[in-house]
């Protein structure tokens, strides 16, 4: 091919935008069922038109965003072969068992959706409430069966290779079940609920601050907020048990957490900071004793950790990855910790108050809470992935023996980036258009600028431009 | 039959699947495309949305479906054939990512340039996609993809007689089923207009389905001699089968008569069973045997016991599905703006619903 260049870092670039774009639209699809059920649980209970309102809309939203996360998924599925045909040549009969579940909750979610978002108006209320519970089922399902697979990368087990290295013989339970399974997958399925109650409650935040102080919008910010809020928490003691899997079982990948240059005890945590390439760690705030005393809170301080120089320099993160690995890892802790502190204030409240907090910089900060738990997911998979280096199936097969040979890997790349640039900015503009027009139906007591003198007359916001 | 066999068996049924229920969908892009302008289009393209709406995303799963069958029992063959056909599958995955995402937006927007826009990548990826998976069928079917998770040919692979042949085949199907399906449902909506027109494009779809399918034999005999002699004998009932049911809903579709839509199915459902049959025991012809491509027995097994699964599990769901829809109990999505808070008194509920 004329242009053709090596397809390995491109590959690695589009699959890595393609899956962190996808991972966005995964919690929505996730728990977002969960909580218009909730809401609509509540209104039928309680004959709450208000409640039922928003059950509606989300569920109207939920269309869009299902859509596109059911096709980026896709793209995906594409990709697996497009990208790595030689890592699904070779593991295909072991990495693909998890996803044949996977098939299955993923047409229970696509079915489901439909009845429930289209059976609003014909369907008896209690049989159409039902409707969406199969969705929520196939949710944590779908995803503990894709991070079962993401997990077998990282624990690859249940398999038997003969000596030319083919997949001779597979035992698909140790596939699914593989030692990194369960933490993984309890993490990434209490993320969909974290991102998606942040994500939704975020939005409505905003609603609040420009003074749409109904009980509408409330409601639309109390599910989803309190959601999060259990969530947060929860997510912490399995991030803090998946830490210590991985400082058991893939002590390279914690190194580069660590930022651990040599092996020791007494390992400090060190906050931001980086490795030179000479190995040496600079700037950071380094916290004394702390990575070693949380690898192993039995041992203390005393905890020996594995540093960069106990592995050969070729089976280990290279020394940028190892800062990608570190930064990303404190961005996750760092935010995680934030977020988790903001629960702790909205629980706080409803303890002492019986009210959710009212300052203006609790919904200042609940408002951008939807985009820094978003971050704080991505820099989750960037540790997983870029700790994982150079291995795509950890100790035995690296990266660049599983990517495709087609040098114009390049090109599908910058297509795919353009392309998804649209499709996620529409997606955004198409919600918001959908959310202007049904305050415009609505009349002018919601629409927004709580205390400028003079509120844009409703026909400019008939104009906004939505797509 | 070994579980190889079972798991090739499987793979055929969401192939089949795909190319029937799927493929209607990307059938009545194809209509949508050529609809007219804005006025002149309004009523067909709101036929076509609320008759794909509520199924086109189950519909889609098949695809994945057939991904996962073909990647974790035939790793070697899915290596091979994404390596090989690099540039039809990204075309189809881009096609699928632009063809889904506009239609929801579609829906979600009102002021007409927008809906033309959508509707525009909507209607034209509904074509492109069709097209890039029957080129991939025809470089299967035509043995340009080798064994052993090799590139072949970059482009020729995929621009040659048969994967023309699969392309054009796999678009006029698609449309022929689609206006099948259509006329049924523009019955369903008491919409005598749009029957009409639907049962008038579904009759000229048909015969030029009819004419691609006669002249691909020729076309198969020159480019693709293992599957064009697997149709001539062990797929020969299918052939027949094909022709029958294509006749058949022609002539029931000439006089306006009900059953169509059953043989119009049976026309398509034959034509891909029928190149299976015709490539067995290949899964690669003539390089790769579906027994040498096959994965090892657990996995085998465990896909075969995951898809008795979902046969009694996802197939009376998607019964559960098309059944509400065709009682019309799927109007339309959520239930602004005149519902609102009436849902709770509603009376319009659907019996046993």
């Amino acid at each position: 091919m004329l242009f053709a260049v090596d397809p390995v870092p491109w590959a690695r670039s589009q699959m890595a935008f393609t899956l962190g774009f996808h991972i966005i639209l995964v919690p929505l699809g996730v728990s977002w069922a969960a909580m218009t059920l909730i809401a609509n649980y509540h209104a039928l209970k309680h004959d709450d038109s208000e409640a039922l309102r928003l059950a509606q809309r989300w569920s109207k939203y939920m269309a869009v965003t299902f859509a596109v996360g059911a096709v980026t998924g896709t793209v995906l599925t594409f990709e697996f072969g497009l990208l790595w045909p030689h890592f699904m040549g070779t593991w295909g009969a072991a990495f693909g068992v998890p996803f044949a579940l996977e098939g299955l909750f993923f047409f229970t979610e696509a079915i489901f959706v439909a009845i429930y978002i289209y059976g609003w108006k014909r369907l008896k209320p209690w049989a159409h409430f039902w409707t969406g519970v199969p969705i929520v089922v196939a949710g944590i399902g779908g995803s503990i069966s894709v991070v079962a697979a993401n997990a077998w990368m990282n624990d690859p087990s249940g398999f038997t290779l003969s000596s030319s290295g083919k997949v001779v013989d597979v035992h698909p339970l140790s596939v699914i079940f593989n030692n990194a399974m369960p933490y993984q997958a309890a993490h990434m399925l209490v993320a969909a609920y974290l991102v998606g109650g942040f994500l939704v409650a975020s939005v409505y935040a905003v609603a609040l601050l420009r003074g749409r102080n109904t009980r509408y919008y409330r409601l639309g910010f109390i599910i989803p907020f309190t959601v999060a809020a259990i969530a947060a928490p929860v997510q912490m003691a399995v991030g803090d048990t998946l830490a210590r899997w991985v400082y058991n079982n893939q002590p390279a990948k914690f190194a580069a957490i660590e930022l651990v240059p040599t092996t020791g005890d007494d390992i400090p945590e060190t906050l931001l900071g980086h490795m030179n390439s000479n190995g040496t760690v600079s700037g950071g705030i380094p916290i004394p004793g702390l990575a070693s005393f949380l690898s192993d809170p039995r041992t203390g301080t005393s905890t020996v950790v594995q540093g960069r120089n106990a592995f050969p320099t070729n089976d280990e993160p290279t020394i940028s990855e190892t800062n990608v690995v570190h930064l990303a890892w404190d961005i996750m802790v760092g935010l995680g910790t934030l977020l988790t502190l903001l629960a702790a204030w909205y629980g706080g409240a409803w303890l002492f108050r019986r009210d959710m907090p009212r300052t203006r910089w609790f919904l200042r900060i609940a408002a951008c809470a939807g985009v820094l738990a978003v971050i704080t997911m991505e820099s989750g998979w960037v540790v997983t992935e870029v700790g994982r280096q150079p291995w795509i199936v950890y100790n035995y097969m690296r990266v660049q023996d599983a990517a495709t040979t087609n040098g114009g890997v390049w090109v599908t790349f910058l297509v795919i980036v353009g392309i998804y640039l649209v499709v996620g900015v529409t997606t955004i503009l198409v919600l918001r258009g959908m959310s202007r027009r049904w305050r415009a139906a609505e009349g002018g007591e919601e629409t927004d600028v709580p205390y400028g003198p003079s509120a844009p007359p409703p026909v400019v916001r008939e104009e906004v431009p939505v797509g | 039959m070994s579980w190889a066999d079972a798991a090739a068996i499987v793979l055929w049924f969401g192939v089949t699947a795909y190319a029937l229920f799927a493929g209607a969908d990307f059938g009545a892009g194809f209509w949508d495309l050529i609809a007219g302008g804005a006025a002149r289009g309004e009523r067909p393209r709101a036929v076509i949305d609320h008759s794909i709406g509520p199924v086109w995303e189950a519909n889609h799963v098949w695809l994945i479906f057939t991904f996962v069958v073909l990647w974790t029992c035939f790793s070697e063959a899915f290596a091979s054939i994404t390596l090989t056909l690099f540039v039809p599958l990204t075309l189809a995955a881009l096609g699928i990512v632009l063809r889904g995402s506009s239609f929801a937006f579609r829906k979600s927007v009102f002021r007409t340039r927008d809906q033309r826009n959508f509707g525009a990548a909507f209607a034209s990826s509904s074509v492109l996609v069709p097209y890039c998976m029957g080129a991939v069928a025809g470089a299967i079917a035509s043995g340009r993809v080798p064994a052993g998770g090799e590139a072949g040919e970059p482009v020729s692979s995929w621009i040659n007689p048969t994967s023309i042949l699969g392309g054009v085949l796999a678009v006029t199907a698609c449309a022929y089923l689609a206006a099948v399906y259509l006329v049924w449902d523009s019955r369903r909506f008491g919409d005598e207009d749009m029957t009409e027109y639907f049962r008038r494009r579904a009759i000229a779809a048909g015969v030029v389905a009819g004419v691609v399918a006669f002249a691909g034999i020729f076309v198969l005999h020159s480019d693709a001699r293992y599957v064009f002699d697997g149709l001539k004998s062990r797929a020969l009932p299918f052939v027949i089968l094909s022709a029958l049911c294509g006749a058949g809903s022609l002539v029931l579709l000439f006089r306006d008569a009900r059953g169509a839509r059953a043989l119009s199915i049976g026309a398509v459902a034959t034509v891909v069973i029928g190149w299976g049959v015709a490539q067995w025991p290949y899964m690669l012809p003539t390089s790769l045997k579906v027994s040498q491509a096959a994965a090892p027995d657990g996995t085998l097994q465990a896909v075969i016991i995951v898809f008795a699964i979902a046969a009694v599990t996802i197939l009376p769901a998607l019964g559960l599905l098309f059944t509400l829809d065709q009682k019309s109990a799927l109007p339309e999505e959520g239930a602004e703006p005149a519902a609102g808070s009436e849902q709770l008194q509603t009376s319009g509920s659907v019996d046993g619903f």
